[in-house]
């Protein structure tokens, strides 16, 4: 990292953990911390899926892990009375365990054929938590206790969430922070050899496994990967409503996330992030157009895909920089 | 004359076809072998068969000894068979200088986690990688367009990265399908040099499929003919062009015609 994309991310983790609290405490819009909480734990997700499109597969099933992590953290909370801070990580875990398995049969699969399977997957998961008994069916789990406190060794690093005074802003906090690392985690990925060996089995399967990539783990690595950000951001966010039903994610959750990975820009790391902040915030400016809200909403999706085919970050604005960090990579190597 | 590689009766049949009939051969170490014969023959499916890339429906492929075949690409390529693609094949979408270093896949002494971390071993790697890279294009000349992305070279161009990519990966033995194709004469004896190279300065052994006799016959210590999936002669070039059998199958066939 060069000193001015140093800057960049400094100015970005102050604009997004002070500047805008200290907007929203200005400005009494305290609605906006849910608003902005949801943003950042949806663009994990998104992350997730946009690390799928990263090896060449179009992934329309995210909500199925979303909703499997949402459903591991609340049945820990609940039923073995765990602290939520231990079952964030186990549901992550989890999901990407489970995906070994969904992954190793349909990641032979290729464009819309893995797209299709990815897409049924997510009303698989739904389906399974209607049934299944742990989840306890169509009424769900509710009243789920807020997050306790997490200290180690006497230093508490997390206050119990019960204790706070406004538990809207902590989460909105700890979402942004995991955003930032879960952002960061991709980054580093992306630019280290892990990144160049999915860009390789992007651009060319057969290549790749013929300079040795064994293709079948990789691909099972980096949807495991992928699953795990849909875990986690599943888990906060059932955190956050501290209720989870078998519609919580559903396939239009699952269309969503890909459709944030296309409009901010497959090219770009950071492109899911501003793909969700720009559809949540555009699905929600439309409300005040009630029956017609997505009417339009679709059309403007249409529009900005076939205007910008390569997301939003492909715009001239944006390339500036990212030309540079190209040719800086380059040098770097 | 120790045999590094061993094709023993391998056949491979596609339902009702048999597109690769019981054909054997040896090769020697740092020997350039070509496999001719009419389109269709078979070679390319030969190729595949060697590289793991589909499944022997009999015989098998020994590797100083060890059967490779009916293993999988990545870990015959570990063994150090590898093979370019009769399309030039290359990771378009990024720069030559880049297809080669991600090539080095199979030297890395770090893991990928290392990589993640930027460990010393990673790094260690990362520099020996970018060593070796221009290493390799200096090797086959390709200095002027080390950064240029891929999907914008000429088909030349293609070749000899393919051929990078090819030998990036420090194999002992390089199969090469038609990697002339395209070319003119000045570039294909410019590859044929380049080949010989390979041979002689990197001890790599050649197996090549190519349908340019000229080139074939310059750049062979020996050869294997196959048609109708089926070997029907072996030898050195001259005898080749000698053989009645040889001459037969290439009168039969319309587009190649046998001599320099
Ligand atoms: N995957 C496949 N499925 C069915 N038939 C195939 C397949 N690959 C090759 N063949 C057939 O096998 C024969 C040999 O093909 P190939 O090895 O490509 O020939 P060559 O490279 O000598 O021109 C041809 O008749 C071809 O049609
Ligand atoms: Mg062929």
């Amino acid at each position: 990292m060069n000193i001015r994309s140093l800057l960049a991310v400094i100015v970005f983790i102050i604009v997004v953990l002070v500047a805008v609290p200290v907007l929203i405490a200005k400005s009494g819009r305290w609605d906006f911390y849910y608003t902005l909480t949801s943003v950042a734990l949806l663009s994990i997700a998104s992350a997730g899926v946009w690390f799928t499109f990263y090896i060449g597969r179009i992934n329309i099933g995210q909500g199925a892990y979303a909703l499997a992590g949402g459903y591991v953290s609340a049945v820990l909370v609940m039923k073995a009375d765990m602290n939520f801070w231990l079952t964030l990580p186990l549901a992550g875990i989890f999901c990407a365990v489970l995906s070994v398995f969904i992954g190793m049969p349909i990641l032979r699969l290729r464009g819309v054929y893995f797209a299709m399977v990815t897409l049924i997957l997510t009303e698989v998961m739904r389906l399974a938590a209607l049934a299944l008994p742990v989840t306890n069916g169509a009424k769900g789990i509710t009243s789920i206790p807020l997050p306790g406190a997490v200290s180690i060794g006497g230093v508490t690093l997390l206050p119990d969430f019960n204790t706070l005074e406004n538990p809207k802003l902590a989460f909105y906090l700890v979402s942004a922070t995991l955003m930032i690392i879960c952002y960061g985690v991709l980054w580093r990925i992306v630019n280290s050899r892990l990144g160049h060996l999915c860009r390789s089995l992007q651009q060319n399967e057969e290549l790749a496994a013929s300079i040795g990539v064994n293709i079948s783990w990789l691909r099972v690595l980096a949807y495991s990967i992928s699953s795990f950000f849909g875990g986690i951001a599943g888990a906060m966010f059932i955190a956050v409503s501290q209720s989870i039903y078998p519609s919580s994610f559903q396939v239009a959750d699952s269309v969503n996330f890909m459709l944030n990975c296309f409009l901010g820009g497959l090219g770009y790391v950071f492109g899911p992030m501003l793909g969700t902040l720009v559809l949540y915030f555009g699905w929600d400016l439309l409300f005040s157009t009630g029956k017609y809200q997505l009417l339009i909403y679709s059309s403007m999706i249409i529009l900005l895909i076939l205007l910008l085919p390569n997301g939003i970050l492909s715009l001239g604005l944006f390339n500036r920089k990212i030309k540079a960090d190209k040719h800086r990579d380059q040098e770097g190597q | 004359m120790a045999a590094l590689l061993s094709v023993q009766g391998v056949t491979k049949r596609y339902g009702g076809l048999i597109a690769v009939n019981n054909v054997s051969f040896d090769v020697a170490a740092s020997e350039i072998l070509s496999v001719i014969g009419p389109n269709g023959a078979g070679k390319s499916t030969l190729f595949k068969l060697i590289s793991s890339f589909t499944q022997v429906t009999s015989g098998k492929v020994l590797l100083e000894g060890d059967r490779i075949s009916n293993l999988t690409p990545h870990v015959v390529a570990r063994k150090g068979v590898v093979r370019t693609f009769q399309e030039a094949t290359i990771f378009r979408a990024m720069t030559v200088r880049d297809n080669i270093i991600v090539s080095h896949h199979l030297r890395s002494q770090a893991s990928l986690l290392g990589f993640f971390l930027g460990s010393a071993k990673a790094r260690a790697d990362e520099a020996a990688f970018g060593d070796s890279a221009d290493d390799i294009i200096e090797f086959l000349g390709l200095q002027g367009i080390a950064n240029e992305v891929a999907s914008n070279l000429p088909q030349g161009h293609l070749r000899a990265l393919g051929m990078a990519i090819g030998l990036a990966t420090g194999p002992k033995v390089l199969l090469l399908d038609e990697p002339f194709a395209g070319m003119n004469h000045d570039e294909t004896m410019h590859m044929v040099n380049l080949v010989r190279r390979l041979r002689d300065d990197r001890g790599v052994t050649v197996l090549l499929v190519e349908h340019d006799m000229a080139a074939v016959m310059k750049i062979s210590d020996r050869i294997v003919v196959i048609n109708f999936g089926q070997k029907i002669a072996e030898g050195t070039p001259s005898a080749i062009q000698s053989n009645d059998q040889v001459i037969e199958a290439y009168l039969g066939s319309e587009d190649d015609v046998i001599g320099m």
